[in-house]
């Protein structure tokens, strides 16, 4: 039996009159013990289906059932004691802000009654499995992002949950941090074997930790399967948007001896290839890419690339023309760290 | 200054802290409690109940549209029923009180609406039901923010005091109306003018001291 299982997920929201159909006929299956990546553009309905999970959000229609528990047929309190045992961290971490460290972790302990004194023994223990005991004391604004998130973990731990909701919980890191918060994750998963659900919209994340992916586009399950799976062999358009697209990383094989470096921007991400392969094939020049990422630009994703052009004035006025022609933005002297 | 006079400006701060300590004290028991109503009942509150939230918010609006002088006067009735007269130092309370809650109502609704929503739906995702999110989110998170209220709220309060000491209200106000007014001894009116605002002046900077210290958001 799947921990948890969603059967015809649809949730409307009412706007201003307007319906919105945030998800449109989800079913999902998460089987115990897996590490699950449920990726989608902004606005594809993440969010909105994470929280059903735990009913923060009570679905239109369908149904979710955590252990075969079907939530629709809990009552308040039984709901909330269901919540108690699935943890949740966020973007923005959510920590209170003015309790410190410890206080933070024994939250949910206490607010699900358990003595104050038990409360701290435990917060101290899942402090320790995050890493943070010397943190305690310390208050959320004193930390740094991946310390809140290891709280925020902390916390979301504290209850013993046997499963952990994860809504773009890296989105605010830097790389750095982001991959030590996943691996912080894969390394509860292994150890307390507690079910993790990751939602992100970046491809990296679902690589890194997730053993099996849903894709999420417009409200609707796109594509679903084992990462290793979508990776490779992608179906919907939505994946191989998600995979192609975004966040391709050229490691340079060499560090060429490479006199300038400049920088572009692509409007629009699956433009890359063709521009770059046409211009190497019609300049005959071997330029070498240094590093290529999308970035959200006020909301917009938006694809760059750090290039090391070959020596030589004429050959760089070269590249630079054709790719200002074709509507790249094209940044010179860029300096890369 | 004579003797007499140093105990009669001494018995007006006495009276005129009672006055309004004991309708900020007073005035929060009611309207705080006003004040979660209203933000648990409103649209995105926790539990979004429209006709309650109508009716207190209209309660409130028409309280406060009401110049103090004139609620004042309004309640004269009301007041002599609760404490026997309507005049003197326990009897303004009570219109300060009336006063008072529907302003701390809002002020607190206020205060609860800078509360990050995300920590609120981390409390309910971890299992916290209202009156838990109550407690040990809103009134915690909010801390600074009700203080600063209450330290501005008991600055109003020490003003509209004096007010009432033209209806005989007791306090630095009546003697400041009594000497300076009726009697056209300006020494003794200019006086209490001074203490009122040295009074004003300590309410702010205490109060100021004390909600910036309950902050733990910085440092
Ligand atoms: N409370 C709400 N009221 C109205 N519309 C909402 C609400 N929550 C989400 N939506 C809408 O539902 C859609 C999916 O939102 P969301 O689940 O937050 O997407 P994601 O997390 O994938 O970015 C969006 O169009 C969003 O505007
Ligand atoms: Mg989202």
């Amino acid at each position: 039996m799947s921990i948890i299982e969603i059967r015809n997920l649809t949730k409307k929201f009412e706007l201003d009159g307007h319906t919105i159909t945030a998800l449109d006929g989800i079913d999902l299956s998460i089987e115990k013990g897996d590490v699950f990546g449920i990726i989608g553009m902004s606005g594809a309905g993440k969010s909105t289906l994470v929280r059903s999970i735990n009913y923060l959000e009570t679905p239109t229609e369908g149904d979710v059932l955590i252990d075969g528990e079907n939530l629709a047929n809990l009552n308040e309190k039984q709901l909330r004691r269901m919540r108690s045992r699935i943890g949740m961290i966020f973007q923005n971490f959510n920590l209170l802000e003015q309790k410190n460290v410890l206080e933070n972790v024994c939250f949910p302990l206490e607010v699900n009654g358990v003595k104050k004194k038990d409360a701290r023994k435990r917060a101290k223990e899942v402090l320790q499995l995050v890493k943070l005991s010397e943190k305690e004391k310390a208050y959320p604004s004193q930390l740094s992002g991946g310390q809140q998130q290891r709280v925020a973990i902390a916390r979301a731990l504290a209850t013993n949950p046997q499963i952990l909701l994860c809504d773009e919980a890296t989105s605010a890191l830097d790389p750095q941090t982001t991959f030590s918060i996943l691996s912080l994750l894969r390394e509860i998963n292994e150890t307390l074997g507690i079910t993790i659900v990751i939602i992100t919209h970046q491809m990296s994340v679902v690589t890194e930790v997730c053993k099996k992916v849903a894709i999420i586009d417009g409200g609707r399950l796109a594509e679903t399967g084992t990462v290793e799976k979508i990776f490779r062999n992608p179906e919907s358009d939505a994946a191989k948007e998600l995979i192609s697209g975004k966040e391709i990383r050229f490691t340079p094989l060499s560090n060429l001896d490479t006199g300038r470096k400049i920088r572009i921007v692509f409007k629009e991400n699956s433009a890359y290839e063709p521009v770059m392969a046409n211009m190497i094939l019609k300049l005959q020049a071997p330029v070498n890419i240094l590093k290529a990422d999308t970035r959200n630009v006020g909301g917009k994703a938006v694809g760059e690339m750090i290039l090391g052009l070959p020596e030589g004035e004429s050959i760089k006025a070269d590249i630079i023309s054709y790719l200002t022609e074709r509507g790249i933005s094209v940044t010179e002297d860029f300096e890369n760290e | 200054m004579n003797e007499q006079v140093i105990i009669m400006l001494l018995e007006g701060i006495r009276d005129t802290l009672y006055m309004t300590f004991g309708s900020v004290i007073l005035g929060y028991a009611l309207g705080l409690p006003m004040g979660i109503l209203l933000y648990m009942s409103g649209e995105d509150g926790l539990k979004p109940k429209p006709v309650i939230y109508r009716i207190l918010d209209l309660i409130i609006n028409i309280v406060r549209s009401i110049p103090f002088l004139i609620l004042l006067i309004l309640l004269i009735p009301f007041t002599r029923l609760l404490v026997g007269q309507s005049y003197g130092s326990t009897a303004t309370i009570v219109p300060l009180v009336i006063c008072a809650a529907p302003y701390i109502a809002r002020v607190v609704d206020n205060s609860f609406h800078e509360v990050d929503e995300g920590v609120i739906e981390a409390a309910r995702a971890m299992g916290a039901d209202n009156w838990q999110i109550v407690w040990k989110v809103l009134l915690v998170e909010a801390r600074t923010s009700l203080l600063t209220g209450f330290t501005i709220t008991t600055g109003v309060l020490l003003g509209y005091s004096a007010m009432s000491g033209t209806v005989g209200g007791g306090g630095l106000g009546d003697i400041a109306v009594r000497y300076g007014y009726y009697r056209w001894d300006t020494d003794i009116m200019v006086v209490t003018v001074i203490l009122l605002i040295v009074i004003f002046q300590i309410i702010q900077n205490v109060g100021t001291k004390i909600s910036q210290q309950s902050d733990k958001r910085k440092r």
